[in-house]
Formats: C-alpha cells, sequence, structure tokens
C-alpha cells in the first residue's frame, strides 16, 4: 500500500489527528476556550480535504469506502454540522463547567464514523462507523453529570441504540446468508426476492428506523432529546438524520434499488405514521426541546417520503432536505441553548412569553427558524419539502404527497404558537439570556443559510442531483 | 460425525442462552452465558476455526464472563427485580410472541432459500489467515474499531472519573 491508497479517506484522517491534537493540547492549556478553534481548524482543513477529493476522479479505498460526488455532499454537510455544533458549546460548556477538551474530542470522533456512514460500500464499514458515532453520542448525551436526566437519556439511548445495533447486523448477517456478499457491489449482483433475502432488509429497515427516529421505532426520541445536554441534542438531532439517511440511501436506493418494489411500501407506511404520529405528538408539548424532538420525527418522515420515491428527483430532494434541515434546526436549538437557565437543562414555551420585547433580534432569528421548519415560502424549508413531495407525486405516490402536506399544515399550529409567545403574550419573568458572542455566530451563520438556500435553491439542488448521480448511475 | 457434534454443541449453545433470559438470579444468567460462550467456542472448532475458538473462551468466556460477575457482585443487587413484568404482565407474551415469530421467519427462510456454503479453505481458521485477513482486505473497519476503542476509554473517563472543576472560568 501506498499513501496515495489512503487519499479517499482524507478527510476522516484530518478530523482523527484534529481528535488526538484537542486531547493533547488540552492538558497544557490554561484557557480551555482555544479547543473550540483547534477543532474548528481541523474541521476545515477536513473541509478542504474534501473539496480537493472532489476535484479528483472518484476513488475508493480498498472497495470499503468510496470518495465521489455523493460522499463529498454529505462529508460537507456532517462537517459543517461538527463546526457548527463546536461552536454552540463552546459558551454552554464554559458556563457549566464541563470538561471542554473530552466534549471537542467526542464529537470529532462522532464526525468521522458519520462521514463514514456515507463513504460506506462495505457491509462492515458500514457496521463499524455506525458504532462509532453512536457510541460517542451515547457519552456525550450523558455528559452533563449534574443532572439525572441527562444519565437517563444516556442508559436509555445506550440500552435501545444497543438493541437496535443487533438488529441490524442480524439483518447484514442474514443479507449475506442469502448473497454471499458484503460489498454494496456484490450485494446488488446477487439481490433477489428470497424470503432470507427479504428478511434481512427488513432487519436493516428496522435498524435504520430507529436510528432515523422513524415512527414506530421512535420511543427513546423525546426522551433523549429532552434529557441529554442541549448542544448535544442540536448535533444529535441534525448529524444522526443526515449520516444515517446517507447510509439509508446509497444501500436502498443504490444497491437494492432492483428490487424497489419489495421495499417502496414498507417505507412509504413508516414515512405516513412517522409524519402523522410525530405532528400530532408535537402539539401537546410544553417543553421547547421535548416539541423540537417530536418536531424531528415528523421531519424524518418527510425525509422518509423521498426515499419512498426512490427516483432520481426523490433522492436529491432527500439530499436537499438534510442540508436544509441541519440549519433550520440548529439555529432553533441554538435559541434554546440562549434562553436556558443554568443546571434546568431544558426551556418550556412560557419562558419563551415576551422576547421580542427584550430580545428582538433572537426573536426574529427564531421566527425565521419556526417559519422555515413549518415550510413557509421564501425560506429554505419551503423548498425541501416542495421538492420532496414533487418528487412523490412523480413517483405515483400522490397520496403519500398529500398527506405529508396535511400534516405539515398540522405542524404549523405548534411551530407558530411558539412565535405567538414570543411576540403576543406579555413576560411573566423578563427571559434571561446565556446570550454569547460565539453562540450568536453560530445563529447567524444558520439565519445566513436558512436565508440564502431560500433565496438561491438550484445551486445547492444541483450540488444534490450530482451527488445523486453518483447512486443512481 | 460433525453434525453430531454440531447438533450436542448447538443444542448446548441454545440452552444456555435460553438459560440467561429465564434465571431470575444475575449470577445463574452469567454462568449460563459462560455455558452459552463455551458452547460457540467449540461450534468454532467443529468448523475447523481454532484461532476463533481461543479467541472466543480468552475474550468472552474469560474476561467479558469475569466482568460481569465483578459488576454483580458489587453491585450485590442479585435478584432481579423484573418491575414491568408485574406492571404489564402481557408484556412477557408479547416478546414471547414476537420471538416465535421471529424464528419462523428466520427458520422459514434459511429452509426455503439455503445459503451460500462457506469458502472451502483448508486453514481459514488458522492465526496467518486471520491476520491476513483483518489487516489487509478489513484494515479500515479493523483500524475504525480502534478509534472506537479511544472513543470508549474518553467515554469511560468522562463519565466515571472526573473530578469537577469549581463553576465558571478553570484557573490559570
Amino acid at each position: 500500500m501506498t499513501l496515495q491508497d489512503f487519499m479517499p479517506i482524507l478527510p476522516e484522517m484530518v478530523l482523527l489527528a484534529t481528535a488526538v491534537a484537542v486531547l493533547m493540547v488540552d492538558t497544557f492549556l490554561g484557557d480551555k476556550r482555544w479547543l473550540t478553534w483547534v477543532g474548528l481548524v481541523g474541521v476545515l482543513l477536513a473541509g478542504a480535504a474534501t473539496y480537493w477529493l472532489a476535484l479528483q476522479p472518484p476513488a475508493d479505498f480498498q472497495d470499503m469506502a468510496a470518495s465521489d460526488a455523493y460522499t463529498a455532499f454529505f462529508r460537507l454537510v456532517i462537517l459543517v454540522v461538527t463546526g457548527l455544533g463546536l461552536l454552540m458549546a463552546m459558551n454552554w460548556l464554559e458556563a457549566h463547567g464541563e470538561q471542554q477538551g473530552e466534549y471537542n474530542a467526542l464529537l470529532l470522533l462522532a464526525a468521522i464514523g458519520m462521514t463514514l456512514m456515507a463513504a460506506a460500500t462495505h457491509m462492515l464499514t458500514l457496521f463499524v462507523a455506525l458504532e462509532l458515532f453512536s457510541l460517542c453520542l451515547y457519552i456525550l448525551a450523558g455528559f452533563e453529570r449534574e443532572r439525572a436526566s441527562s444519565g437517563e437519556a444516556a442508559l436509555k439511548y445506550l440500552l435501545l441504540g444497543a438493541f437496535s445495533s443487533a438488529l441490524f447486523l442480524y439483518g447484514i448477517a442474514l443479507v449475506y446468508a442469502a448473497t454471499g456478499a458484503l460489498t454494496f457491489a456484490g450485494i446488488a449482483q446477487k439481490a433477489s426476492l428470497s424470503p432470507l433475502f427479504l428478511a434481512g432488509v427488513g432487519l436493516l429497515i428496522v435498524g435504520f428506523g430507529f436510528k432515523v427516529a422513524a415512527v414506530p421505532f421512535h420511543m427513546w426520541t423525546p426522551d433523549v432529546y429532552q434529557g441529554a445536554p442541549t448542544p448535544v441534542t442540536a448535533y444529535m438531532s441534525v448529524a444522526t438524520k443526515a449520516a444515517a439517511f446517507a447510509a439509508f440511501v446509497r444501500l436502498f436506493v443504490g444497491t437494492l434499488g432492483v428490487e424497489k418494489s419489495a421495499w417502496v411500501p414498507a417505507l412509504a407506511a413508516l414515512a405516513v405514521l412517522t409524519m402523522v404520529v410525530g405532528n400530532l405528538a408535537a402539539l401537546s408539548q410544553h417543553s421547547l426541546k421535548r416539541m423540537l424532538a417530536y418536531s424531528s420525527i415528523a421531519h424524518a418522515g418527510y425525509v422518509l417520503v423521498g426515499l419512498a420515491a426512490a427516483n432520481t428527483t426523490g433522492t436529491a430532494a432527500v439530499l436537499f432536505y438534510l442540508l436544509v434541515y441541519a440549519f433550520m434546526n440548529l439555529g432553533a436549538f441554538a435559541v434554546v441553548i440562549a434562553l436556558e437557565r443554568q443546571g434546568e437543562g431544558d426551556v418550556t414555551l412560557s419562558q419563551m412569553r415576551g422576547l421580542a420585547r427584550t430580545h428582538p433580534l433572537l426573536a426574529a432569528a427564531m421566527a425565521i427558524f419556526m417559519f422555515s421548519l413549518t415550510g413557509v415560502p421564501p425560506f429554505a424549508g419551503f423548498f425541501g419539502k416542495l421538492y420532496l413531495f414533487q418528487a412523490a407525486v412523480q413517483a405515483n405516490l400522490t397520496w403519500l404527497a398529500v398527506i405529508g402536506v396535511i400534516s405539515s399544515a398540522v405542524s404549523a399550529y405548534y411551530y407558530l404558537n411558539v412565535l405567538v409567545q414570543i411576540y403576543m403574550a406579555d413576560p411573566e419573568t423578563p427571559p434571561t439570556l446565556a446570550w454569547r458572542p460565539v453562540l450568536g455566530l453560530a445563529t447567524l451563520v444558520a439565519v445566513v443559510f436558512v436565508v440564502g438556500i431560500g433565496l438561491f435553491p438550484d445551486f445547492w439542488l444541483q450540488l444534490a442531483l450530482g451527488g445523486m448521480r453518483v447512486i443512481l448511475g | 460425525m460433525e453434525w453430531v457434534f454440531f447438533g450436542l454443541f448447538g443444542v448446548l449453545a441454545l440452552v444456555g442462552s435460553v438459560g440467561v433470559v429465564v434465571s431470575r438470579n444475575a449470577v445463574h444468567s452469567a454462568l449460563f452465558l459462560l455455558v452459552n460462550f463455551a458452547a460457540t467456542a467449540l461450534l468454532f472448532l467443529v468448523l475447523g476455526a481454532q484461532f476463533l475458538a481461543l479467541a472466543q473462551v480468552l475474550v468472552y468466556a474469560g474476561a467479558i464472563v469475569v466482568l460481569f460477575i465483578f459488576v454483580v457482585m458489587l453491585v450485590g443487587n442479585e435478584t432481579v427485580d423484573d418491575f414491568v413484568a408485574r406492571e404489564r404482565p402481557w408484556l412477557r407474551w408479547a416478546a414471547v410472541g414476537f420471538f416465535l415469530v421471529f424464528i419462523a421467519v428466520a427458520g422459514y427462510s434459511l429452509v426455503m432459500s439455503g445459503w451460500e456454503a462457506a469458502k472451502g479453505l483448508a486453514d481459514y481458521g488458522a492465526v496467518e489467515r486471520v491476520g491476513a485477513v483483518l489487516y489487509r482486505e478489513y484494515l479500515l473497519p479493523f483500524e475504525l474499531a480502534s478509534v472506537i476503542l479511544l472513543a470508549a476509554m474518553i467515554g469511560a473517563i468522562i463519565l466515571a472519573a472526573r473530578t469537577r472543576p469549581p463553576l465558571g472560568r478553570p484557573e490559570e
């Protein structure tokens, strides 16, 4: 092996080196805030490596992981999310007196697993990458040891996550038994509708369903999202979805695309359940984090619509939506972090009252995120949903698009209710802010992208289509 | 001859794993787990995978079961209080039902579709073979597994061994 052979996984190697560097620098640095900037430099370098790789012809690492336009798209999404995740956590960690070095290192290690999920072209790489980022997130969920609910979140996530990993692994084993192959290319060649193969594919769907929080595999989501430290919830809600859907699309639409008829009905049913249950459950929440947890379940449902469509537009829409969702959901969580009171780990709806009067800028940012999550034009979320539902209509799944539109109309109620509290209610007690410049910077970046993607959706859609062509040929 | 041993050790492994789930006493569960691991190691031997059998005994039967028993002894809560089953007794039957359905589906599909035979390499269970596959063909997953161990180590330190600095800016 020469050095050249390692180039396809260069961004991951940069991230690993950064994580180790963060841990080492941590031991002799007085001001721990610098660790965030060390991590950020690593993320930027990994981004530069990704860009450089995108200019090269596609390559792969020993048939284990591919570096192509599709991988590049998800690498960029995950690196941006990781960068914002580092920034959003910086002030929070400082205020809570938590270990910054370990936090940043774990976030970077999780990012390695996530980008490799998108790159994986072999079942073993896929599984090990899945375990890597899951393990980092289990630890991060329990990071705030002083708060019991954080530990509860970590334990629930660990137990249910381990259970779902076992099912996923069983699925891999059955698919291997049916096809005798572990590489995606080999599986695609031998794919057939034998009962053994179908049982394996079913278990794979269950495993992915757990990770993306699709109903009925969503039970862990509200508790874990509410209990975990808010910066972790923010990262988890967008990055896990992007990584899991990246592998989901490559494996199902790409590899198992020939046997589409076998899994499309199952995914369509999952999509309906996920959209309806997620949106209905979100209606009655008082905790902002819990509401956003159910909302993230609903958004997984929208993405599943694009996956069930299983055509070029549908899967490009999935990529586009995951990018958009990353910015709008991270932004909403940044506002939650800003409003969170020390040691409570959560924000209730009534705490939002009268925010517009005391902090008009923050209120305006929250308004943009809520409008975008609802899908109001001209924000990015509107185009995301538009492309997804369009693809469903093209794939003769009009009924699925109709259910999607109706359930996203329901979602307007709880998103806009937040704005009603912010703009129209009188404050009981003036909202206290943990508002710091770095968190503000992260929020600003999110606002710029939510508005910017909304104004110029074509550029980003073309990028997603470029990634899709790799998958669908 | 092979089938006799397979049947024997297979049944032993099944008895062990059922015992793990059914036992009320956590120590008994751990010991049944040992039976299961040992039987699996013997199954590996039947397959001619000596190295895997050895690793199974060393790592699982040795290290992991000992760890389990240590934890059970330390925590001291040896009998399991099955509070979920007391509140919702139907859950147990639902679990048994799901299990039977799963076994039926997996068994039916195995019988109906058959599976690819293992590649008949003479010494595929030997150390050299395993090493060659692990460090050449599966280099990336192998290295990734070491990253997982790094993350686990950080996690263990963070969750169990850290001392908390006072709130606010750490002294410089």
